[in-house]
């Protein structure tokens, strides 16, 4: 690891301004992604603004139509949130698959989404229930929000302060993990809010996206049936030694068909 | 008789686990002297160049770096390369071709993460930062990574044609061919052993200081044989002499046979310790222990078995080439020859067996022994090759490995391979593990399993292997540069407690628990009174140390016969003290007995009485403390089945272990617990060749599984409960009567596992890991095809 600075403020303003006045700085969340890598000697920020302290980042509200969840929530709080568990379950459930009990004690929801690793878990959430993520300087929609390989909508110097999860009629999320590192190779999560489908995936691509023509046949009616034969074109998928583009396109289908029959 | 809470036989809890759990124990990277420094390796980023030049210029400003220093500096202090230590001979009958390999690169660089420079700092941060401003300059040349095609590609080191370390054959060539020309069956097999990457919890780790005022080198070092790195480093590397070179190996936190060898690192560190006038620290980090421990495996092999019209075999014939990696480790030469071919006879009378290995240099990791070393991948061609042969004669794979297996009346058994198997009953291990396995409910199973949409299949290994290396005599005429004895010292101290010294290191083994359950056992002392010294040169007179499943067979056997020397020499002073002959005093349960009488005294008084010798034997020396060797008469032959059982998932390819049976027969057992533990260990890591892991390199040589995110190891969530059991047939020629314990999971496992999958997927191979891909794609092509 190469020195650094860290910073320790009080205030999602203070962090901002700290960061404007540092030369090459990063937001420290649990630090499960960023501090590895640094130890890798593959980042060297010359400041860590440590979000840690940030007041009113973390924390989980349910309000009639949505849940909130600050930025700074550590997944092991979202796993064990009774809100979340009656609320949105399929949440719940997603934070508990997210790595090991030391990751899940330490990452927080806002490091996930900001870092918009492709074989991470939230982001199919973010897209599959319509979530909206807040900053300190706008609303982001979920939709709009994932770009590319670790790449998103956030502007540099840019906090995530919460996300808002509307409550889905129902959803499901299923992950292939990857074996070795139990990243999701595929992770699916089908929800149905509004009375229309939403299906968003995890690992495949570059970064989560809605499955639209999943969305589509379900949207016919919420059936095994009605995903048979769908195709799932392959297209721009991840290949590496753990799956090729074409194998993974098949697990969309095998996952969205197991969460499918697990709403 | 003996203790049955402590003694031989008893589950005794591994004393040594307290401070292993609580964070007590301690490893080399715990030890901190005063003034050290901190040594941190440059090293190759290609897999194949030449060092053009090394620039430290820029480095060596950075305020806290002591020194940099290169393969040219060691070498112009003498410092030698590294040795193997087994020569093979060559079917030719000329020896195997060996290139230099200096412990830090010169002229060329030949795998990555071969270490060229060695940075030495204040602290360990400014090591790695100065390691950074090292400029190495390369001229890259074309890598040679593919084991298939690496005898026809560009040669790797100046003047070994074909990237050949030796051609290799044993058995009878004609013989063999002919019996095959004349089978009634003959099945063919392709097969991969995929290469793996040990991963011990403990990196490796040194520490070298020297005393200017003695001259005296001491190395504390993360090995599983210090005497044999102490000779290798003096002998052969030229490091120190033999008597000015300590190696101390505190707790070793696993090796798995990768902390057998003597490399680069370590040699780097004792040597700068004492150029430098520093104490000198290193530890790897995993990214390092995944790039520079030496691998484990890799062959790919072409195997035919005939058969009669009755099944029974008539011929095996194999043929290997296996990967030894960049440059020849220090075991590497012997793993894919003698603890391989030699083992390719398994559990049956098959009258002709010809093997013929290629030993082939690529550039990556060196590959020397992993647990099992060669005889995990000689179960896999005979279990895989066997079972396939009865599926396609129509035999139950059972009953064709019966009809086969060698029998109780014919040991000792003369194999076509070189082997005398001196004792063991095949049959009634695998009837123990059918009737484990239930192996008559298997076609109920496999219905519902059908039902549920996963395909369930069995699979059978029965292994053997050789452990307990080994008789010196036989292992140096066939190229070992040591002899492979081991030796003990059974030392009573004045009050009566027992210091017990052995050539063997644990490194997860519990041999501070077992040796001592050995001794108290022997000498009807109390086993809290023994207490066992090992891993430390200074200490222990000699030893060979543990790898090969030897520890209890040869170093145990070893204490056997210094606690009986001391017997002896307890039974001259007691007859004395109880004023009568030797011949009238008896041994047993700790005490000495006058026959015909009710006088006895403890053995601890007659120790006591050896060093206040005021009433004592005539010429007898005083003391209490006898030192043996003990070099075996055969290898030790544990055998076993392993009995596998798992469910393919249709929709992913997942394969589940949903059963695991092992019936091993370890002659007699001195501690079930550690036995039980050492399987299921053996097992996991057999698992984790069959389901999980695979070192994969790029076409360029960059390792693509070089962190714990890629390279799969075995979590306890992929294993089912295994069921473990035991049989037992005596050794017959070592004093204990014992087998060895310490690979044979990893020896069976992987074996019983392919034939399960490849049962159930209806295949007659997928290479291994059988992952869910592969998997896939197999149930795949079967659905397009149906
Ligand atoms: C062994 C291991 C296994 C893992 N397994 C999984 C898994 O199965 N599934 C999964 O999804 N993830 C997994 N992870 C990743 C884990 O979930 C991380 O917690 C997460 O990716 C990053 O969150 P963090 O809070 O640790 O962020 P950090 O590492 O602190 O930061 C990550 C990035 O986000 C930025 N950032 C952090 N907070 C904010 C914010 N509020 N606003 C803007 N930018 C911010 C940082 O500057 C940095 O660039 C694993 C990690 C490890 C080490």
């Amino acid at each position: 690891m190469y020195r650094f600075r860290h910073h320790r403020p009080a205030t999602v303003d203070e962090a901002a301004r700290i960061f404007s006045d540092c030369e090459d700085p990063a937001y420290l969340g649990g630090g499960m992604t960023l501090i590895p890598t640094m130890k890798q000697r593959l980042a060297a920020p010359t400041d860590l603004i440590d979000l840690g302290r940030v007041d009113g980042l973390s924390g989980i509200r349910v309000s009639g139509e949505e849940i909130r969840i600050g930025a700074f929530t550590r997944h092991a709080d979202v796993a064990a949130s009774r809100e979340v568990i009656h609320a949105i379950p399929a949440l719940a459930s997603l934070a508990r698959q997210i790595g090991d009990m030391q990751v899940r004690n330490r990452g927080t929801i806002g490091g996930s989404v900001a870092n918009s690793d492709p074989a991470a878990d939230y982001p199919a959430a973010v897209v599959a229930l319509g979530a909206t993520v807040h900053t300190n300087r706008r609303r982001i929609a979920g939709d709009d929000f994932f770009k590319d390989l670790f790449e998103t909508a956030l502007e540099p110097g840019e906090i995530i302060t919460a996300i808002d999860f509307p409550i889905p009629a129902r959803a499901a999320y299923r992950k292939f993990p990857q074996p070795a590192s139990r990243y999701a190779i595929v992770g699916v999560m089908v929800a149905e809010l509004g009375g229309k489908a939403r299906v968003g995936v995890t690992g495949a691509g570059p970064c989560a996206f809605r499955a639209t023509a999943l969305e589509e046949a379900l949207n016919r009616g919420f059936d095994a049936a009605h995903l048979e034969g769908v195709e799932i074109p392959d297209a721009g998928f991840n290949t590496d030694m753990h799956a090729s583009a074409e194998y993974r396109a098949h697990l969309v289908g095998v996952m969205a068909g197991q969460a499918l029959a697990a709403l | 008789m003996g203790n049955p809470v402590t003694g031989i036989g008893a589950a005794v809890v591994r004393r040594e686990d307290a401070r292993f759990i609580t964070g007590a124990g301690r490893y080399t990277d715990d030890i901190r002297v005063e003034g050290q420094a901190y040594a941190v390796f440059v090293r190759s980023p290609y897999a194949h160049a030449r060092i053009v030049e090394i620039d430290c210029a820029q480095a060596s400003e950075i305020p806290g770096v002591v020194a940099i220093l290169t393969g040219d500096d060691m070498q112009a202090d003498g410092i030698g390369s590294l040795p193997c230590g087994w020569n093979v001979t060559q079917k030719d009958g000329t020896d195997m071709r060996v290139p230099p390999h200096p412990p830090l690169a010169t002229g060329h660089v030949n795998y990555v993460g071969d270490p060229v420079a060695v940075v030495v700092a204040e602290s360990l941060e400014t090591a790695r930062q100065a390691a950074e401003a090292v400029a190495v300059e390369f001229d890259e040349l074309p890598p040679v990574v593919d084991l298939a095609t690496a005898q026809v590609s560009a040669e790797i080191h100046a003047g070994i044609t074909h990237n050949l370390a030796y051609e290799w054959e044993l058995g009878d060539r004609e013989a063999t061919d002919a019996a095959l020309a004349g089978a009634a069956h003959v099945t063919r097999l392709d097969l991969v052993n995929n290469r793996l990457i040990p991963n011990a919890m403990e990196p490796r780790a040194a520490l070298g200081i020297h005393d200017a005022a003695t001259g005296e080198h001491t190395l504390y070092t993360t090995s599983q044989n210090p005497h044999l790195a102490r000779l290798i480093l003096s002998a052969f590397v030229n490091v120190a002499p033999e008597h000015k070179l300590r190696i101390i190996a505190p707790d070793v936190g696993g090796g798995f046979g990768s902390k057998i060898f003597v490399y680069g690192e370590e040699t780097t560190v004792i040597w700068a310790a004492r150029r430098l006038r520093r104490p000198v620290k290193w530890t790897a980090d995993r990214s390092e222990s995944f790039l520079a421990d030496a691998h484990g495996r890799d062959h790919l092999t072409h195997a035919e078995l005939g058969l009669d019209a009755e099944g029974r075999f008539v011929a095996l014939k194999v043929h290997t080439v296996a990967n030894l990696g960049a440059y020849l480790s220090t075991f590497a030469s012997a793993v894919p020859t003698y603890l391989y071919g030699t083992l390719l006879a398994g559990q049956y009378r098959t009258p002709c067996i010809h093997v013929e290995v290629h030993g082939v240099y690529t550039n990556t990791a060196p590959v020397d022994a992993y647990r099992g070393a060669g005889r995990p991948e000689a179960t896999y061609v005979v279990e895989r090759i066997v079972e396939n042969a009865a599926r396609e004669t129509g035999r139950d794979p059972a009953e064709l490995r019966r009809l086969n297996m060698i029998r109780p009346e014919d040991f000792p058994y003369q194999t076509p391979v070189a082997l005398v198997y001196d004792t063991g009953n095949y049959e009634q291990s695998l009837d123990r593990a059918l009737e484990l396995a239930d192996y008559r409910g298997f076609s109920e199973r496999r219905r519902q399993s059908a039902a549920n949409g996963r395909r369930r299949g069995i699979g059978f290994a029965c292994y053997i292997e050789a452990c307990g290396l080994a008789p010196s005599r036989l292992a140096i005429s066939l190229g070992a540069g040591v002899g492979l004895y081991e030796s003990g010292e059974v030392r009573f101290n004045p009050t009566g407690s027992v210091t017990v010294f052995t050539g063997t290191h644990s490194h997860g083994q519990g041999h501070e628990t077992t040796f001592a359950q050995v001794v108290s056992h022997r000498l009807g002392v109390p086993f809290e009174a023994v207490e066992v010294v090992h891993g430390d040169t200074g200490r222990i007179e000699f030893g060979l140390g543990t790898y090969g499943s030897r520890s209890l067979a040869v170093g145990g056997s070893a204490l056997v016969l210094a606690a009986d020397k001391v017997i002896e020499k307890g039974r001259l002073i007691a007859a004395h003290l109880m004023e009568s002959s030797p011949d009238n005093v008896d041994f047993e349960d700790g005490a000495y007995r006058l026959k015909d009488s009710n006088r006895s005294m403890t053995i601890q008084e007659v120790a006591f009485a050896s060093y206040v010798p005021g009433n004592y034997p005539d010429g007898l020396e005083p003391g209490l403390s006898e030192k043996a060797f003990y070099d075996p008469e055969n290898f030790t032959y544990p055998a076993g089945t392993h009995i596998a059982e798992v469910e393919v998932d249709e929709q992913t390819g997942v394969v589940s272990l949903v059963n695991f049976i092992a019936v091993d027969d370890f002659g007699r057992i001195v501690n079930p617990l550690v036995v039980h533990g050492q399987v299921h260990g053996g097992v996991a890591q057999g698992v984790g060749q069959a389901l999980l892991e695979v070192g994969r390199y790029d076409a360029t040589g960059q390792l693509l599984t070089g962190t714990m995110m890629d390279y799969c190891l075995p979590r306890a969530d992929d294993l089912p409960d295994f069921v473990v059991d035991t049989t037992v047939t005596p050794c017959t020629h070592n004093p204990l009567g014992v087998k060895g314990c310490g690979e044979a999971g990893a020896i069976g496992s992987p074996a019983a596992v392919m034939n399960a999958v490849t049962d159930a997927l209806g295949v007659p191979d997928l290479a291994m890991p059988a992952t869910p891909e592969k998997v896939w794609r197999e149930l795949r092509r079967q659905r397009e095809q149906a």
